[in-house]
């Protein structure tokens, strides 16, 4: 059993409410860092920590907050990314229903370390319900005067709102999410100025993932020094893996940073292996923007060093033959997946997203759903495979927000990695899907 | 101030200057192109992509290379800055994937179109795409919509670069129309079939750089390259009343604000300006108007871009060289 952060409570019945969290040692880090510490000392050791962002990209946490312009008689404010919208990742809704206090706690001690004195988590609209246990749990919180005016008679005021988005993917990409925090459309904005120095209603603003909060509390109640020792090289931590998809045991599992992928995908511990008995075929390990990768890639990188759950061994090879952790999204295929189909499906999924602001996006995801629905279906050219690919480079950097990105490296890693499952779409036209591969009920028929 | 090197030639610009802004200092056939960026429109900009340049090394204090192509309408320049746009066989490529991602959903309909002859998109494609498309799917379609009796929305046009959405909620006094939808599903819509009537309304019309805003008291009235453009103005209490008359023979068939050479208004103008002086006699006339090179007004002007003979004069032989080996147009 690897260590703990996030989860080691997740379980105790009653943890949602405030006093059984409290029970559990909740919400001392509040006192520790309001009563003991500066705010400077509680960002030193979020930086000492080694915490990378873990919205996706895997920036380091202490280093953005040093970032943050402190001009003096303007507000400054944390949001917390609570959309997560991303497919194949449900992690941070799971620590929200179940601990709701873990993250307001963090909210807190984040909030006072970046002198914000209004900070806001802004949830995807779907989650009603988890809206809900946090409104509880911050009125737990009011009462009990870990939030409001002096805190805790510290002299530290803050209000905390959430805020429910309208259930775009879009707005989960921060300057889109403050955008609609704003009550705007959200369309990214260009960059720079990035958040940190005109962030919401063009104040300085910090914008971090629920789990990269969620991890503060442990990190000033144990110090940075002890965080980092977690996990491997500039991989610290634990981070929350989502996994799903063909696996005997899927779930939100915490493991330590460095957990070799053979036994996070194996062990009983963790997923236990791949669904049935089946032979494993691809993966997606960080949610799906990220390039897929062929079983034999995913286990072993091009080299053949066996790979580790870690930012740096998971893209490792680059985008030739790596992919990356991202969000922690981790999705398995088993042998009976149609790969043609599943990239259609991502695509799908992209097209329909795209805000429609830059001109390569809004025209480019459409372009290459089409172009997979074609020759899924059977009508597709063998020109069209490079076409594809083309495409998706036309995409690839060229574009306000990293939306464009996110669709075109599923494209262009399926075709690099199983451009023979392609190639035998086009060749058999009458014939659903590629050998081996199964459709899965009606549903799936249903966009056909 | 900053100092950048812009396609080889060095240009000293004010600090917080775009890149866009700086290449236009020196002029000629090194400016990017611009499709939704619109100097008068605070925020407009970095949509349509069509201005992409790489930056090879990003500042004197670091000169490390721009990982992407950065959009040069709101890119600011960094003292030390090296770009490259012409120079650059990726600008060159993206450009093209540019073209092509906007002629999907723009119809090449240019002969039954009132924009044909002022079309950006039109200069665009022709400067920097190529001749044929490889998309071969459905493409998309509108119902038309009536918005009022002075502006036609024809929505297969747009190009979706915004600049209307910000003309109406920077110069008018109520924006009813917006951008609704999503990905290429967006479009340019009023609130409820709204109608769209106020002062300033009609400028929406001359910032949109495709024919999806025309003027419904002009249009297929006659071909822009017929009429005559002359300068004119009248004391108007609204705006600065400064205009540009689109004449044939003695009668006004449009009137519409002047822009510069970037194809940018220089003085938004009024809707009675616009749709109800359309006398000769309502003016005072300056003089004929000079028109951009890439209008087909000015055919057979033989005219050339040319990059401000201040800044040539200090280029080492080799630079200008080089820049004539810049393949042409025109
Ligand atoms: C299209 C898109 C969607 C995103 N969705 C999310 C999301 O749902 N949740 C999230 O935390 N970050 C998301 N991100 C990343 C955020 O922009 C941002 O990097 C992150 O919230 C920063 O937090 P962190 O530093 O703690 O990771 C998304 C990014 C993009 C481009
Ligand atoms: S990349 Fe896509 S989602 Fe991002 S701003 Fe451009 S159109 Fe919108
Ligand atoms: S209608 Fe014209 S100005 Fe408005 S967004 Fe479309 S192309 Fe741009
Ligand atoms: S003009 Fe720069 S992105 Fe459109």
């Amino acid at each position: 059993m690897g260590v703990k952060i996030l989860t080691e409570h997740i379980n105790v019945p009653g943890i949602n409410t405030l006093e059984t969290y409290r029970k559990m040692g909740g919400y001392r880090s509040v006192e520790k860092a309001l009563k003991t510490m500066t705010p400077d000392e509680v960002v030193d050791e979020v930086k000492k920590s080694g915490l990378r962002g873990r919205g996706g990209a895997g920036f380091p946490t202490g280093m953005k907050w040093s970032f943050l312009a402190k001009p003096e008689g303007k507000p400054r404010y944390l949001v917390c990314n609570a959309d997560e919208s991303e497919p194949g990742t449900f992690k941070d809704r799971v620590l929200m229903e179940k601990i709701p206090h873990s993250l307001i706690e963090g909210m807190i001690t984040s909030s006072y370390a970046l002198g914000a004195r209004t900070s806001y988590i802004y949830i995807r609209g779907e989650l009603m319900f988890v809206l809900r246990i946090l409104e509880k749990a911050i009125a737990e919180a009011y009462a009990a005067g870990f939030l409001g005016e002096n805190i805790l008679g510290s002299g530290y005021s803050l209000d905390l709102h959430v805020h429910p988005g309208g259930g775009a993917y879009i707005c989960g990409e921060e300057t889109a999410l403050l955008e609609s925090l704003e009550g705007k459309r959200g369309n990214p904005r260009n960059k720079p100025p990035f958040p940190a120095v005109q962030g919401l209603y063009a104040c300085p603003t910090v914008v971090n993932n629920v789990e990269s909060i969620a991890a503060v509390p442990w990190i000033v109640n144990n110090t940075g020094e002890e965080y980092a020792k977690i996990g491997v090289g500039r991989s610290t931590g634990t981070k929350l893996i989502s996994a799903g998809g063909h696996l005997n045991r899927p779930g939100v599992y915490e493991i330590e940073l460095g957990l070799p992928v053979e036994e996070f995908l194996f062990s009983d511990e963790y997923c236990g292996g791949i669904w049935k008995g089946r032979e494993f075929k691809a993966v997606v390990a960080g949610g799906s923007s990220v390039p897929i990768l062929p079983a034999q890639l995913f286990l072993k990188t091009a080299e053949g060093t066996p790979r580790v759950m870690t930012y740096e061994s998971l893209s490792e090879g680059g985008f030739v033959s790596g992919t990356m952790l991202g969000s922690g999204g981790f999705i398995a295929m088993d042998d009976t997946t149609c790969i043609v189909r599943n990239t259609w499906n991502f695509a799908r999924f992209y097209h329909h997203e795209s805000c429609g602001q830059c001109s390569p996006c809004r025209e480019g995801t459409g372009w290459m759903e089409k172009i997979l629905h074609r020759i899924e279906h059977g009508h597709g050219h063998m020109h069209d495979i490079d076409l594809l690919v083309n495409v998706s480079k036309q995409i690839e950097g060229n574009t306000i927000c990293p939306l464009g990105d996110a669709a075109a490296w599923p494209v262009a890693s399926a075709v690099r990695h199983f451009r023979e499952e392609f190639e035998w779409h086009v060749n058999h036209p009458d014939k659903a899907t590629a050998p081996g591969a199964v459709y899965r009920g009606a549903e799936d028929l249903a966009f056909a | 101030m900053a100092k950048i090197t812009f396609d080889g030639i060095e240009v000293e610009v004010e600090d917080g200057t775009t890149i866009l802004n700086a290449a236009r200092k020196i002029g000629g056939d090194v400016v990017p192109p611009a499709m939704c960026y619109y100097t008068p429109l605070k925020g407009s900009g970095g949509k349509c992509r069509a201005c992409l340049v790489k930056v090879t090394a990003g500042s004197a204090k670091d000169p490390r290379p721009m990982p992407k192509l950065v959009a040069s309408c709101v890119t600011p320049v960094q003292d030390g800055m090296v770009v490259e746009n012409t120079l650059s066989p990726q600008v060159l490529e993206a450009r093209k994937g540019v073209v092509e991602m906007l002629l999907i959903n723009h119809p090449l309909d240019c002969p039954v179109c009132d924009q044909a002859g002022e079309c950006d998109l039109q200069n665009f494609s022709y400067d920097h795409g190529t001749s044929a498309t490889r998309f071969e799917e459905e493409r998309r379609t509108f119902e038309r919509q009536d918005i009022g009796p002075l502006i036609q929305l024809h929505m297969n046009r747009c190009i979706l670069c915004y600049r209307c959405v910000y003309t109406a909620d920077q110069i008018t006094d109520k924006r009813v129309h917006g951008v609704l939808g999503r990905g290429d599903a967006s479009e340019i819509g009023t609130y409820i079939e709204n109608v769209i009537d106020n002062d300033f309304s009609g400028n929406v019309i001359d910032v949109c750089p495709v024919g999806a805003l025309t003027d419904k008291t002009f249009r297929f009235k006659n071909r822009v390259w017929f009429t005559k453009p002359v300068d004119a103005h009248r004391d108007c209490p609204k705006c600065t009343g400064k205009v540009v008359l689109w004449t044939r023979g003695n009668d006004v068939l449009r009137v519409t604000a002047r822009k510069n050479e970037y194809g940018e208004v220089v003085d938004f103008i009024c809707n009675e300006c616009r749709f109800e002086k359309k006398e000769v006699a309502d003016w005072t006339i300056e003089g004929p108007r000079h028109i951009a090179r890439a209008s087909v007004i000015s055919a057979n002007h033989y005219e050339l871009p040319v990059i401000n003979p201040q800044i040539i004069a200090d280029l080492p032989e080799s630079t200008t060289k080089e820049l004539n080996l810049i393949p042409r147009p025109y």
